[in-house]
């Protein structure tokens, strides 16, 4: 199965296309408009600050492809900042415009707690989800971020408790995002992994 | 649902090879980072630090690579460093493969830094290397390996430095590193209550009740060890083993005792 690892300049792609190989996928790297219509799966990794990210997006001209691509059905996952962007906007960048797919706004998480939240936490289930199949209850995923989607958002399939409630997977038709990084929780991470590639044959 | 605490190896690498250092002795090989990487990343570490200590230009070159090489090995987070200056630098610690980078020198003479790398990478990828030696009642931070002194309260510091972007704090004391007489549980907790960031405690680990008192009277968010895990003094799983039985949160991989077949056989 060809699996599309969008660009947008400033990842660490190598963990997330190395991940994915392992499984038995095929990479293509992607920074091309065109190359995003092409695409029959896509993976949206990112890190960093959610403004810099949608404007990298918009300055590559990938944001309207991927709206395109979530129209069409074809299977988005989103990582961390990636899940992010697929929001309506961010307290990160209030004038900066996400994706979209999904009405909420991310918000910072509260101040009572450590932030970022780095480091193994558990999910708690809300619904059946795809990307958790087979994978333990009380497995732990590695999570850093300082800015979250609210549980309470439609396509949370399961929730991360810190200072908040938030959403840690979301599923929604063809659209999946894990607010933590599969690529670097280990064994689960890669079942969550192996669980999408899977979702496409 | 709680975080877990983090047990997180150390490799101090030099010209490539993973070193030790010994007191008047100078530095002992302890083998090739990738491989070592390789052990803990399947023995059940939470994370990996990897810092440079070459001192010799040839050294500081391969440096990137060892990154490269180490990360392959890796799906668990890794985290680089040692003598970064600039955000050049920086940068391709993070582009070889690590998802955070610490600063120590560099930052205590330019703070911009921290600025620079957390505006470009976001705080979660930034983390201040805190090298402290206790000084009248408090503690003063040092640079350049813990050889000179900075004139700075290290609490003040590790608050500006967290206002100033960086997202993590790895907070090593020079008093115990290499003494195995323990964590300095007061600094720690002192820096813990300081900052509002994670803190990954270092230096001077021998026992598991070592662990267990940087996490509970000191605070600690993380803890992180060197030559203990090479030795194979104590494995990480019956470190994790201990410290559950005494309620701290930890995680011991699930997927151990769930092999990933029968887990999707159901499916």
């Amino acid at each position: 199965m060809k699996v599309a690892v969008v660009d947008y300049g400033a990842g660490n792609l190598p963990s997330v296309e190395r991940a994915l190989r392992g499984l038995g996928a095929d990479i293509e790297r992607i920074t091309q408009p065109g190359q995003v219509a092409q695409a029959r799966a896509i993976v949206l990794p990112g890190v960093g600050h959610f403004g810099a990210f949608v404007r990298g997006l918009r300055d590559r001209k990938l944001a309207e492809p991927l709206r395109v691509a979530r129209d069409s059905g074809v299977p988005i996952f989103g990582i961390c900042l990636g899940l992010q962007a697929m929001f309506a906007s961010s307290e990160e960048a209030p004038e900066a415009l996400g994706l979209g797919f999904f009405p909420e706004m991310v918000t910072a998480l509260p101040t009572h707690v450590k932030s970022p939240h780095i480091g193994w936490n558990q999910v708690r289930r809300i619904r059946d989800s795809r990307l958790l199949r087979g994978v333990p209850e009380d497995a732990y995923f590695y999570f850093a971020h300082s800015f979250a989607a609210p549980a309470c958002a439609a396509a949370t399939v399961a929730a991360c408790d810190h200072g908040i409630s938030f959403a840690a997977v979301i599923e929604h038709e063809n659209l999946f995002g894990a607010q933590f990084h599969p690529e670097k929780s280990g064994e689960t991470g890669s079942l969550v992994l192996r669980n999408f590639v899977e979702s496409l044959s | 649902m709680t975080l877990a605490r983090r047990i997180i190896p150390c490799l101090d690498v030099d010209n490539g090879r993973v070193v030790k250092g010994v007191e008047f002795e100078g530095l002992r090989d302890m083998g090739d980072p990738a491989e070592l990487g390789a052990r803990y990343n399947r023995e059940g570490a939470d994370e990996l630090i990897v810092l440079d200590i070459s001192a010799s230009f040839q050294g500081r070159a391969t440096f990137l690579e060892t990154i490269r090489r180490v990360a392959e090995q890796l799906n668990i987070p890794l985290t680089a460093g040692g003598g970064i200056r600039t955000m050049v630098e920086g940068r391709a610690v993070l582009l070889a493969g690590a998802d955070k980078v610490t600063v120590n020198t560099a930052a205590v003479r330019r703070p911009e830094l921290i600025s620079e790398l957390s505006q470009q990478f976001g705080a979660q990828a930034v983390v201040l290397s805190l090298d402290v030696k206790r000084k009248n009642g408090s503690w003063e931070a040092y640079i350049r390996g813990g050889r000179e002194a900075t004139g700075r309260d290290a609490a003040d510091w590790a608050a500006e430095a967290v206002q100033r972007g960086a997202g993590e704090i790895l907070l090593t004391s020079i008093d115990r590193d290499g003494t195995r007489s323990g964590f300095d549980c007061e600094v720690t907790a002192k820096i813990a209550a300081t900052v509002p960031v994670p803190v990954i405690a270092s230096g001077g680990a021998s026992t598991f009740d070592d662990f267990l008192s940087v996490f509970t009277l000191g605070g600690a968010d993380a803890a992180l060890a060197a030559s203990i895990f090479h030795l194979e003094t104590h494995s990480i799983a019956a470190l994790k083993k201990f410290l559950a039985s005494h309620g701290v949160p930890v995680r011991q991989t699930g997927l151990d005792k769930t092999p990933v077949h029968s887990a999707t056989e159901n499916r």
